[in-house]
């Protein structure tokens, strides 16, 4: 009997594992698909990570300057907790969407090397460039990048 | 006869146990590896402050120097270099 509930409690656990598996990364790839023929910024944040918290008005801004003409930003919170991602987000608003992957899954399947890391993605759902790290003195490359990808059309 | 055909199997199958065991400590053993160190995006919890090696790194640079230029002891940390206090 015992060795019945086990297993029955295996399977359940097992279960659950792989929808949260598939929630995280479908919800990424919805939100992708859903943004199809436009330059995406892919961003990986936890509110834990410092130079995050410095990225985030400038994706704001981004978001805001280049939205008219084909852009978008798309991040994922890779915090274990979600009430802190959600803490965060009231320090420093998104105007962006954020996708909640608490588990990682996403981050495991882009092999992110560290925190955070950003992705470009040019309108025919190619990644084009990757950075790991946010730098403040970069900043003009990183908007140069996203200018370049925005004008070939 | 029949006394020692019974050690015999006896024996056999304490080595099958044995090797079977060992089997098992190597699959334990083996396995344990398996999640080798921290995701990068799962370092939450060593990004606090309180984890890092010295409370204050200004403090603790500051010491070193002392240390690196008085006492003429170099080498351990990320500099090597000798003891004339001109650094």
């Amino acid at each position: 009997m015992k060795k019945y509930i086990l297993i029955l409690m295996a399977i359940f656990a097992s279960k659950a594992v792989l929808a949260s598996e598939i929630n995280s990364k479908l919800q990424l790839e919805q939100a992708i698909k859903a943004n199809h023929g436009k330059v995406i910024y892919l961003d990986f944040w936890a509110s834990w990570c410092g130079p995050c918290r410095k990225s985030f008005p400038w994706m704001n801004k981004m978001q805001n300057k280049f939205k008219n003409q084909g852009f978008t930003v798309i991040s994922v919170n890779l915090d274990a907790k979600k009430e802190l991602a959600e803490k965060f987000l009231v320090e420093n608003p998104a105007e962006f969407t954020v996708i909640y992957d608490a588990k990682g899954l996403t981050a495991r399947h882009f092999k992110i090397q560290g925190m955070p890391s950003s992705m470009l993605i040019d309108r025919y759902g190619e990644v084009k460039v990757a950075h790991s790290g946010f730098f403040t003195k970069k900043v003009p490359q990183y908007e140069e990048e996203i200018q370049q990808l925005i004008n070939t059309k | 006869m029949e006394n020692l055909f019974t050690t015999v199997t006896i024996n056999k199958v304490k080595k099958t146990l044995l090797k079977s065991s060992a089997g098992v400590v190597m699959l334990i053993l083996v396995s344990g590896c398996a999640n080798l160190g921290v995701e990068p995006w799962e370092r939450d919890l060593l990004a606090k402050k309180e984890m890092a090696l010295t409370s204050s790194p200004i403090d603790a640079a500051l010491d070193d120097h002392i240390y690196f230029s008085k006492e003429a002891s170099s080498g351990g940390k990320s500099f090597g270099g000798g003891g004339c206090g001109c650094n």
